[in-house]
């Protein structure tokens, strides 16, 4: 029974792994001063090249100037909704409300209204999404039968002070353009809207 | 030398050793944040502007001092107060007082008058370093220990038992840079490395008298300084330190109190082992290089040339602490303990005794 009960605990010993060259640590401490210094030496050479202007890109450095400068964004990333427009101007959008009716986190509004058109069957009279409520699931562009939302904005820093400010109304929505088609002057507007 | 002169130079040289190590503590509170960027890939402060530009980061630092001065000094009533407003003070007061004895040059010759560029010409300035390096833990334990918070006071009570442990190191050390070169004053031993090796080829520096005691010395100094491989006083990413209750400068003065003993372990370093002012083959007359070829020079010029020297191998030995700073963690505090008394205190007594043995020969 006791022998049974006998727990075998094999002690690795990590100071076995080191060599006795390791073990000085000095040696070490030299091996690593040189691995920093070589970096150092390397991004000062490239930092004063485009201190001075002669390189405009530091090749080592990955870091991204956010607000200035931002990342590609993939064309199927999934960012701020917008509205499509028909050629004549006025909304794809039929309100037939499936996008509404698919959402998980339940974050559009919309308010049906008639339109004089025969072939238009309806149209938002308003369109609210919740961007503080939305997870970015991309079911009301797949559930949408007249390719009327749609998430190619490429607008990724949504923020506001309230609230009722991540509420977008229709206005906004069929304001915005997608990321191919949108001017900076834009991009300019819409961050005004969205700190408001 | 005249009351007036002796006085004028004085101040002189006073205000010289002053600002020196306070200027180059402020670029290294920049080099800080900025030489570790440039190490780690990063690109490192460059937020802050004025005029459009962030001066390669230096706003950030003007930015950082005014915060330290506006910001709201916080003393909880529990602590004694006095102990605790002049902790910060003690610690950079003894870390500027030893500055005193460092050589920054030879002599300069003003209106017939010898200068000589040092404030005090001690025969005694090792002594007079290192017991003031030690006092300046004064600092940190009254600050550890008035703050009546028990982390503070553990914090504290590391840095004097790490204070302890390299002080005795440091110490032995430089007994046996003393029996290579013979003298306790600093200028003297300054003096001492202008002579070549070699039949004139290499300079007589301390670093080849005496190489292990350098590198024993360097890394007890590292150790005084309280920065990253031996913070254990501070260990600000996890254990609490002793300046757990300050804010505010006083809190600035302690962080750069750091920064002032890294400039002095460096011109301590300089003046023991890399032959402090001295230019390898520049003597007071000029240059007398080793293939035969002088070059005259005017003393002054000569003598400013050193000072140059003494100010950017101080720099050299900043930049160094800085990198050895930011590549290694930092130490576990049995770790400290063990290199402390287990090897460094074994190999500064192993080189004494070798240094004696060779001397004696």
């Amino acid at each position: 029974m006791a022998t049974q009960n006998t727990i075998r605990v094999s002690v690795r010993r990590r100071a076995a792994t080191l060599s006795f060259w390791e073990q000085v640590y000095l040696f070490e401490v030299i091996r690593g001063l040189w691995i920093t210094t070589h970096h150092f030496v390397l991004n000062l050479y490239y930092h004063i090249l485009k201190l001075f202007g002669i390189r405009k890109t530091h090749p080592l450095t990955p870091t991204i100037q956010y607000p200035e400068e931002c990342r590609p964004l993939a064309l199927r990333l999934r960012t701020l909704h917008r509205l499509a427009r028909r050629d004549d101007g006025r909304p794809r959008c039929v309100a037939c409300m499936m996008c509404e009716t698919v959402c998980p986190a339940l974050c559009i509004q919309i308010v049906a209204a008639a339109v004089d058109d025969p072939n238009i069957e309806k149209r938002p009279k308003s369109f609210d999404i919740d961007i503080g409520k939305c997870v970015f699931c991309g079911f009301c562009v797949e559930a949408c039968p007249e390719d009327a939302i749609r998430m190619d904005t490429g607008i990724l820093d949504i923020a506001s002070y309230s609230r009722g400010g991540m509420v977008l109304d229709i206005d906004r929505l069929l304001s915005l353009n997608a990321a191919t088609e949108r001017t900076d002057k834009e991009v300019d507007q819409l961050q005004k809207w969205l700190l408001q | 030398m005249s009351p007036v002169m002796y006085w004028t130079t004085t101040v002189a040289k006073s205000v010289y050793i002053l600002v020196f190590p306070l200027t180059l503590a402020f670029v290294l509170a920049w080099a800080e944040r900025k030489q570790s960027a440039v190490m780690q890939d990063r690109i490192g402060a460059n937020r802050a502007s004025v005029f459009g530009r962030p001066w390669l980061g230096f706003v950030h630092m003007v930015c950082d001092a005014m915060k330290m001065f506006t910001k709201e000094d916080f003393v909880p009533e529990t602590e004694h107060r006095f102990l605790h407003h002049i902790a910060p003070g003690i610690a950079m007061f003894f870390a500027l007082l030893a500055f005193a004895v460092i050589p920054f040059g030879n002599q300069l010759t003003i209106a017939g008058e010898t200068i000589g560029l040092q404030v005090a010409d001690l025969n005694v300035g090792i002594l007079f370093v290192f017991a003031l390096t030690s006092l300046g833990v004064y600092g940190l334990v009254l600050g550890g220990w008035s703050s009546n918070n028990n982390y503070a006071l553990l914090g504290a009570i590391r840095a004097s038992a790490q204070m302890i442990s390299y002080e005795i190191c440091i110490g032995i050390t430089v007994i046996g840079a003393i029996i290579a070169f013979g003298t306790l004053s600093l200028q003297e031993i300054v003096l001492a490395q202008g002579t070549h090796l070699l039949a004139g080829w290499l300079p007589r520096w301390g670093i080849l008298l005496q190489p292990l005691g350098f590198l024993l010395f360097f890394v007890a100094g590292i150790a005084e300084t309280k920065r990253v491989p031996f913070d254990m006083p501070e260990g600000e990413s996890e254990i609490i330190g002793f300046n757990l209750e300050y804010s505010s400068m006083k809190f600035g003065l302690f962080l750069f109190t750091d920064f002032v003993e890294t400039v002095l372990i460096a011109a301590v370093t300089v003046t023991f082992f890399f032959g402090g002012w001295q230019v390898p083959w520049l003597y007071e007359t000029g240059f007398a290089f080793p293939w035969g070829s002088t070059w005259a020079i005017h003393p002054n010029i000569a003598a400013l040339l050193q000072m140059g020297a003494f100010v950017g191998k101080v720099v050299f030995f900043c930049w160094l602490m800085m990198a050895i700073r930011w590549t290694l963690p930092r130490f576990r505090y049995d770790q400290v303990m063990d290199l402390g008394w287990k090897w460094l205190l074994p190999l500064s007594l192993a080189n004494v005794v070798v240094t004696a043995l060779i001397t004696l020969w």
